[in-house]
């Protein structure tokens, strides 16, 4: 069963997504914030992160640079949430080596397909 | 030579003098002025010519050698090397529209009409004996001509009718009236009549040229011969030498400084080189084209005296050998050229000396008498200006009969040279005041009049005093001895002066007296305001942004000001006048009539043509009567001095414009930089705002669709998400609330309703709304209430969200075991104070302003490395702040006192006590602080 790690600092939004994880068939972490998130990539190894950007310390922006400077998370599939709708973020996520981007508020259906698609590409809808 | 035939020419030479006057006047009438030429302005200067020249310079070459010249040389310096200052003079002239010379002097002086009146007075005693002359010389010339070759009858014994100098000065006194007083403006040119003087100009020298070639080369073979038969008889020669001079080379100095002066302080020299001016570049023509003019009618001087001496026709006058050398050679038509050409000389003179007095007398002292008799101006519609006419042409008359009465009187006693040199040295004695007044600013009237008192009465003692004792009017002991036989009076050697000539004499001793009265005074006087501004507006007149100035501050309306221009100057003059201000109407059209103010501009203008046509004391007088307030102060008048010309003025302007585009465009920049920030700051405020917007409805977004899509959700699990969205919807309306609230804050629509509140009540009441949360979160909430009410005035729904607010942070911020919260109301000066403190992290010194901002917390977020986040907008406390400033309090945050943690501070101004209570204390009264 992959292993989806869900970071937020916004425990309603942590906890739908959760939810549409663990729906989806996929066994959830979560962290609130960056430091937590980087420590839980090593001691879990999950298979994708679900990663937003404004985050209490450092930012989800930091987390994806450090991961990606890693080669051992070179290729994790990582998606960026934001709440932030400019188009610059979405850039400046994408330039660091995020997989997706997604805009806050979300459709759930479109975000969990998402999800599906990065974890396994053969089972395209 | 018969009576009638030299009646019928004097009077057609008078008719031709005439149709050129009108002629001249008429073309000034079309605009096509015939007198604006250099050549004609020389000629009508050379009315200095007179019948003294004429009939004068002959006998004085005869009796006293070259010294004649010195007559003539004067003015040659004055033109030479004094035509910069007779430019200014004339430009003054022009900017004040001066009359006269009167006028002049006076309103350099402040405008002083006592001044005025006294240059009039001295100035008629001068010329009255200058007119006789004329008179004389022209009767005894028509005198000489009928009887020759018997001896002239002695005049003054016909009674008056049968006085053929009664008749001449009447003819001459019709004649002035008739083209001198067309106008009522005395400084609006008198076209006509410069150009008939000018004519009258060019007859005496050709006639002069005419009899000089007869007598060198009709009556000797040419000057050779003129000289060597003169040569042969010694004792003539003698009589022509340098030292037949009186007084010797003093008397040189002498008579050549009188001249000088004459020439520029004879009212009707003042009349033709100031008044008369018509372009003041004619000056640097006729500065070498006058003098050539004086040598020109000079040249045959000495031959005509010397022929007329080797005549040896016994008992002639030498005054009369123009008339008798030509007749005792038989002729008929030259002496009749001759005549005609002293009658030129004569009239020229009457004309323009009588018009520049009369104006004079009826400006300076009929108006102003005029102006002080109230019952003028009992009657606003009476039009005046036909009696100035008529005041002006009975001057005329009047300044003629006298000068009959002096002919009549005295005029036997003196000859043509003596009188014309008592004239000079009573002109000369306006020299001082005039003349050191276009350079000397401290000058004063004080000064001025008593310097001209002073000289006038030194001139009348040394001059008029003893021609009257040798008339035989005052015993000839006054000469000779002295008064009572004090020889230190003698007026002919004053205090032991001998060894001068009686005018060198004279002169010396008036000029400096009245020259040293002038200085000394002035040194010792105040000059009075306007007296201190129209000094620096001659001083200063080459000054070409001085006369632009308008002087007057005051206000009057158009009305008032057009009534009095109506009553002195008629209809038709105001009525042009106004019209050159009718640009400046249309700016105030919508004004009725009588209010529409008179500009400036306007109220110069009026002065100057009442003074063109009252003189400027009058003129001064009347515009004060109706402008309130004040004319231009001196200060003003001297900051337009003080820069040094136009240009630099003008390039200062440009610098100061240059200087102010400078100023604007950084000020632009900065502004511009400034709304760039403030752009910026507004984008990242829209971002906060739709991030903070996005938060909660992600969650309902979410929340709602898992709903949706997922219908066998266990129905704890269902009640959940359903609380969640609820929760986060009530984030939402709060958040926009929020903002609403800010918006209005900033643009001030905020509305509150402030009314006495019990703040202890209404801290009770925030207490009481919270206290839920913070017993769900295990926070200790400590509450210290006043025992008293405590009443403020305050929007209390406003307030109570304010301390819901920082209660609501502080639970949030509280930290610890147990976390702690207190708050505290008590009263402080004339204040209440409500504080609330937390044990949370508290907030760093420098962060204390920092969190009032909009979205604070969500700005540290990426700066520092805390993890707290309390959660909320991040607009409470911006929010709190604005609402209790709107109050009339503060909120700040300080040093924590109890609990270690945050401690922000509402205070808000004491209101009195809204009911009695027993236990209260006395109530301080309110003060709104903001």
């Amino acid at each position: 069963m992959a292993k989806v790690l869900v970071v937020d600092d916004e425990p309603n939004i942590v906890l739908s997504l959760e939810f549409l994880m663990q729906q989806a068939g996929f066994s959830v972490l979560t962290a609130e914030d960056g430091e937590t998130a980087l420590q839980k990539v090593e001691q879990e190894n999950p298979d994708l992160l679900l990663l937003d950007i404004s985050l209490p310390g450092i930012s989800g922006f930091e987390v994806l640079e450090k991961l990606r400077n890693q080669d051992a998370y070179r290729q994790l599939p990582i998606i960026m949430l934001t709440a932030h709708g400019r188009e610059v973020e979405k850039e400046k996520g994408m330039a660091l080596g995020a997989d997706d981007y997604v805009t806050k508020p979300f459709s759930t259906q479109q975000l969990v397909n998402q999800v599906k698609n990065l974890l396994d590409p053969a089972s395209k809808p | 030579m018969s009576d009638w035939l030299l009646v019928a020419v004097a009077f057609s030479y008078l008719g031709i003098l005439f149709l050129l006057a009108a002629w001249g006047d008429r073309r000034a009438e079309q605009g096509r002025s015939v007198i604006n030429s250099p050549s004609i302005y020389t000629l009508s200067i050379a009315v200095y010519c007179t019948a003294w020249t004429f009939y004068g310079s002959v006998g004085r070459a005869a009796e006293a050698g070259p010294s004649f010249l010195l007559i003539y040389l004067g003015p040659t310096l004055a033109m030479l090397l004094g035509w910069v200052m007779l430019r200014k003079m004339v430009r003054i002239a022009r900017a004040q529209k001066i009359t006269s010379i009167a006028d002049f002097i006076s309103a350099r002086y402040g405008k002083s009409g006592l001044l005025a009146a006294l240059v009039t007075l001295i100035a008629i005693l001068a010329i009255m004996p200058y007119i006789a002359l004329q008179l004389k010389a022209v009767t005894v010339s028509h005198a000489i001509l009928t009887d020759y070759p018997e001896l002239p009858s002695k005049l003054g014994e016909e009674v008056f009718w049968q006085d053929k100098s009664f008749w001449v000065a009447l003819v001459l006194g019709i004649f002035t009236l008739l083209f001198g007083t067309r106008h009522l403006d005395a400084s609006e040119r008198h076209e006509g009549l410069v150009v008939a003087i000018a004519f009258e100009s060019i007859i005496k020298l050709l006639a002069f040229l005419i009899l000089g070639l007869f007598v060198v080369f009709w009556l000797y073979d040419g000057p050779t011969e003129l000289f060597q038969t003169a040569a042969q008889k010694s004792e003539q020669i003698t009589r022509l030498g340098l030292e037949a001079v009186p007084g010797g080379a003093s008397g040189w100095v002498g008579t050549l400084l009188l001249a000088s002066l004459a020439f520029i302080t004879l009212p009707r020299q003042f009349q033709v080189l100031v008044v008369e001016n018509v372009d003041e570049r004619h000056l640097k023509r006729a500065s070498w084209l006058f003098p050539l003019y004086l040598v020109a009618i000079n040249l045959f001087v000495i031959p005509v005296a010397l022929a007329g001496l080797l005549l040896g026709d016994a008992g002639q006058e030498p005054d009369s050998f123009v008339l008798t050398l030509p007749l005792a050679a038989g002729l008929e038509l030259l002496p009749l050229i001759v005549f005609i050409g002293g009658l030129a000389a004569a009239t020229g003179m009457v004309i323009v000396e009588t018009i520049a007095l009369s104006t004079m007398v009826s400006n300076h002292l009929v108006m102003p008498l005029l102006l002080r008799w109230k019952w003028l101006h009992l009657d606003p519609d009476r039009n005046l200006s036909s009696w100035l006419l008529g005041i002006r042409r009975i001057a005329i008359l009047v300044i003629l009969f006298l000068g009959y009465l002096y002919h009549a009187l005295l005029g036997e006693s003196y000859s043509l040279v003596t009188i014309g040199l008592v004239s000079f040295a009573a002109a000369a004695q306006f020299a001082p005041s005039l003349l050191l007044g276009l350079y000397w600013r401290q000058a004063s009237a004080k000064g001025a009049t008593l310097g001209l008192i002073g000289g006038f009465l030194i001139w009348a003692y040394t001059l008029l005093l003893p021609g009257f004792a040798q008339s035989g009017w005052l015993p000839l002991s006054l000469i000779e001895e002295g008064p009572w036989g004090l020889a230190a009076l003698k007026p002919y050697a004053l205090l032991g002066l001998e060894g001068l000539d009686i005018y060198t004499h004279a002169l010396f001793w008036s000029l400096l007296v009245n020259l040293g009265l002038l200085i000394a005074v002035s040194l010792f006087t105040r000059q009075k305001h306007l007296e201190q501004t129209q000094a620096a507006l001659f001083t200063e007149a080459l000054r070409p942004e001085v006369m632009q100035t308008h002087l007057w501050l005051g206000q009057t309306s158009r009305e008032e000001l057009h009534q009095l221009l109506t009553r002195y100057l008629g209809q038709e003059a105001t009525h042009k006048l106004f019209q050159r201000f009718q640009t400046e109407v249309t700016a105030e059209a919508n004004r009725s009539e009588e209010d529409q103010l008179a500009p400036p501009e306007l109220v110069a203008a009026a002065e100057q043509a009442l003074t063109g046509a009252l003189g400027s004391t009058s003129a001064r007088v009347l515009i004060n009567s109706v402008v309130r307030g004040e004319a231009l102060d001196l200060e003003a008048v001297l900051s337009i001095l003080d820069t040094t010309s136009q240009t630099l003025e003008y390039n200062k302007r440009l610098e100061q414009k240059s200087a102010e585009l400078a100023r604007i465009g950084e000020e632009l920049r900065s502004a511009n930089e400034r709304l760039r920030e403030l752009d910026r700051l507004k984008d990242e405020f829209v971002a906060m705002i739709s991030h903070e917007l996005r938060t909660p409805l992600t969650s309902i977004r979410a929340f709602a669709e898992i709903l949706r899509d997922s219908r066998d959700l266990e129905t704890d699990k269902r009640e959940h998400f359903l609380g969640v969205i609820v929760k986060e919807s009530e984030r939402l309306s709060r958040l926009i609330e929020e903002i609403l609230d800010l918006a209005r804050l900033e643009s001030g629509r905020l509305r509150l309703n402030p009314e006495p509140v019990d703040f202890r009540q209404l801290a009770g009441d925030s207490v009481d709304a919270i206290t839920q949360l913070f017993q769900e979160a295990e926070i200790k909430l400590q509450v210290q209430l006043p025992t008293q009410q405590a009443w403020v005035i305050a929007d209390p729904d406003r307030l109570q969200q304010v301390v819901i607010n920082l209660l609501d942070n502080a639970r949030k911020f509280a930290k610890g075991k147990p976390a702690q919260v207190t708050l505290t109301l008590e009263a402080w000066k004339n204040n209440w104070r409500l504080a609330v403190e937390d044990n949370g992290p508290g907030i760093a010194e420098e962060e204390r302003e920092k969190v009032f901002e909009k979205f604070h917390q969500i700005q540290q977020e990426a700066a520092s490395n805390s993890r707290q986040r309390p959660g909320g907008s991040g607009l409470g406390l911006p929010i709190s702040r604005g609402l209790i400033a709107h109050l009339g309090g503060r909120l700040w945050v300080e040093d924590p006192k109890k609990l270690k943690g945050a401690r922000l501070v509402i205070e808000l101004p004491r209101a009195p006590e809204q009911e009695a209570k027993a236990d209260a204390p006395p109530a301080a009264p309110s003060e709104k602080t903001g």
